[in-house]
């Protein structure tokens, strides 16, 4: 899998240090273009430690030490002459609890083109129209554009972010736990909009609940301490793991 | 005996009275100082007391307007110079400075906001006073002693920074990493989610940082009166010699006592500066609750 020149994002012997901790230790994988990839594991197994190598974000964790490599379309993220902005920009992210920046919700679905430099206002009103209603958000708050993001409710806090993130036309979106903090009705809406954008987008999704990634998952990578205990077609992993840890994480004997 | 609820009734009844005797000093003192302003309101109206430019106690007169100007043009300079320095030497603080440094001038401002206005004021005194007379004066082609209200503000404005720095460093390293990592995930770079995130979340705490500034710009005295050179006239310029109504208080008290009318226009002149910070106080209540929804 890691080997595969398709792969969109590949690490190559990636082991991150916080201070003293080793947190990632000598993680190979390789994530496919298409579908979603679910990094799955017990809590603190450093699933979100590697979500955040991948664009970058690990960088403004104090005292932290990456070794090995990143791959993001076969250029190298942490190469010295590396944009990180331009990285960063590649890779949508979608948090477990939503994010709304201290603006309007107008003003945070256009943040990203603002920053990226579009001006115009009527290319700003018709992208945000556009991202609003792929979200299934429009209709409940084309009316209130101008009111502060935080004044929506949490499910719709977190469509927000999601249309956010589409706006700055992404290739990759990185989501950790993005229903956890959401009600039933709110993870569903998240979970089939994740489904529909599957086939032009690639995504990775951390989750800890089996559930979710059985729900989701086309690939799976285990996480176990740090380490990728094992990784493979969804099918495969959930139906016949290769590895005694693997199987014990599938039938709850450890979590 | 007496029951756990009655202890605790009566440990209710006990803590209120610190704050009753708060609120009757303070009103006690508008009393007193309204009671004592009577005189000089029955003998001059209003205006005439605000907007009179002669301040000659000796001669029965008592305008307020030059006092009122000098305290408004070097809160003025205090701010124009103290915010700006103020706000970006906090971004730098907060979001720039490697942690070292950072620990190392956070300590500092906090001894800066510790130092006696009197020390400031000597400081003034041997440093600014000179430097204004001999250089930035004859620079602007204009003749000075030193003793200005320019003087004053640049003074006022050096005992403002640690305020506003510490509260806004504060303000912006409390705003949640995740709201930064949004900010950044969607490719704004460092500055960019600085100006656009972090300030922006942060702005309730920094408007409050400017009013409690402003507040102690106002009402500061001792620095004040030792370098503007405390002369109750309009000033002509910045280079000027004037003085403030705190300044104008602590420099006559004493010599007043004579003239029945002259204690009472000073007596007015502290419910002025007491009104005036009422209503500052209130204002900054009101917009802080319009902007931190
Ligand atoms: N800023 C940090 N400083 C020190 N240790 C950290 C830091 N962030 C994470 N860690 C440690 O790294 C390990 C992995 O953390 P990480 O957040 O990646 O786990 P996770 O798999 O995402 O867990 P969860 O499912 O609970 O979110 C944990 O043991 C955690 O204590
Ligand atoms: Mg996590």
């Amino acid at each position: 899998m890691t080997d595969n020149k398709e792969n969109r994002i590949v690490t190559k012997d990636l082991n991150v240090w916080i201070g003293k901790n080793h947190i990632l230790k000598d993680v190979n994988i390789g994530i496919p273009p298409r579908g979603i990839t679910v990094i799955l594991g017990p809590s603190g197994c450093g699933k979100t430690t590697l979500l955040k190598t991948f664009n970058r974000l690990i960088d403004l964790v104090d005292g932290v030490k990456v070794r090995g490599t990143v791959l993001l379309d076969g250029t190298d993220v942490y190469h010295n002459t590396q944009d990180i902005e331009g990285v960063r920009k590649k890779m949508g992210l979608l948090c477990q609890r939503p994010t709304p920046l201290p603006m309007s919700i107008y003003d945070n679905v256009i943040y990203g083109l603002w920053v990226h430099g579009e001006r115009s206002r009527k290319a700003l009103d018709r992208k945000a129209e556009i991202y609003l209603k792929k979200v299934g958000l429009w209709a409940e708050v084309h009316d209130r554009l101008t009111d502060p993001a935080t004044k929506l409710s949490l499910g719709q806090q977190q469509r927000l972010c999601l249309a956010r993130g589409l706006a700055v036309e992404p290739e990759v979106i990185l989501c950790d736990e993005p229903t956890s903090a959401l009600d039933p009705t709110s993870s569903r809406k998240i979970e089939n909009m994740l489904r529909e954008l599957k086939s032009v987008y690639t995504i990775v999704l951390v989750t800890h609940t089996l559930r979710l990634a059985e729900l989701l998952a086309d690939h799976v990578i285990f996480i176990y301490g740090g380490r990728v205990v094992e990784q493979g077609d969804a099918d495969q992993v959930f139906n016949n793991p290769t590895k005694k840890l693997t199987k014990a994480f599938m039938v709850g004997e450890i979590s | 005996m007496i029951s756990k609820k009655g202890w605790d009734r009566i440990y209710e009844r006990l803590l209120t009275v610190p704050s009753l005797i708060v609120v009757s000093v303070f009103i006690s003192m508008f009393a007193f100082l309204i009671y004592r302003s009577l005189p000089i309101l029955e003998s001059k109206s209003l205006g005439h007391i605000l907007l009179s430019s002669r301040w000659n106690p000796d001669r029965g007169s008592f305008g307020l307007f030059p006092m009122i100007i000098g305290t408004i043009l070097v809160t003025v300079i205090a701010m124009v110079i103290a915010v700006p320095i103020s706000i970006f030497s906090a971004i730098y603080i907060s979001e720039y400075a490697p942690r070292s440094v950072k620990s190392t001038i956070k300590s500092i401002i906090d001894v800066l906001a510790g130092i006696p206005s009197v020390v400031y004021g000597m400081c003034a005194i041997l440093v600014l006073v000179p430097l204004v007379s001999d250089h930035v004066g004859p620079f602007f082609g204009v003749d000075t002693t030193g003793y200005s209200v320019l003087t004053a503000g640049i003074t006022l404005s050096v005992m403002i920074f640690p305020i506003i720095i510490s509260i806004c460093v504060e303000a912006f390293q409390s705003v949640p990493l995740t709201l930064r990592e949004a900010s950044l995930t969607l490719g704004a770079t460092k500055w960019e989610t600085v100006k656009y995130v972090v300030f922006r979340k942060a702005s309730p705490s920094v408007y409050s940082s400017i009013l409690l500034g402003f507040g102690r710009a106002f009402g500061e005295t001792m620095a004040v009166a030792m370098v503007i050179g405390n002369l109750p006239f309009v000033p002509r310029s910045v280079f000027s010699p004037a003085t403030t109504i705190p300044a104008i208080i602590a420099t006559t008290y004493g010599e007043m006592m004579s003239l029945p009318l002259f204690d009472s226009a000073i007596m007015f002149s502290a419910l002025l500066l007491l009104i005036i910070v009422v209503i500052f106080n209130i204002l900054a209540k009101v917009v802080i609750m319009k902007y931190s929804r």
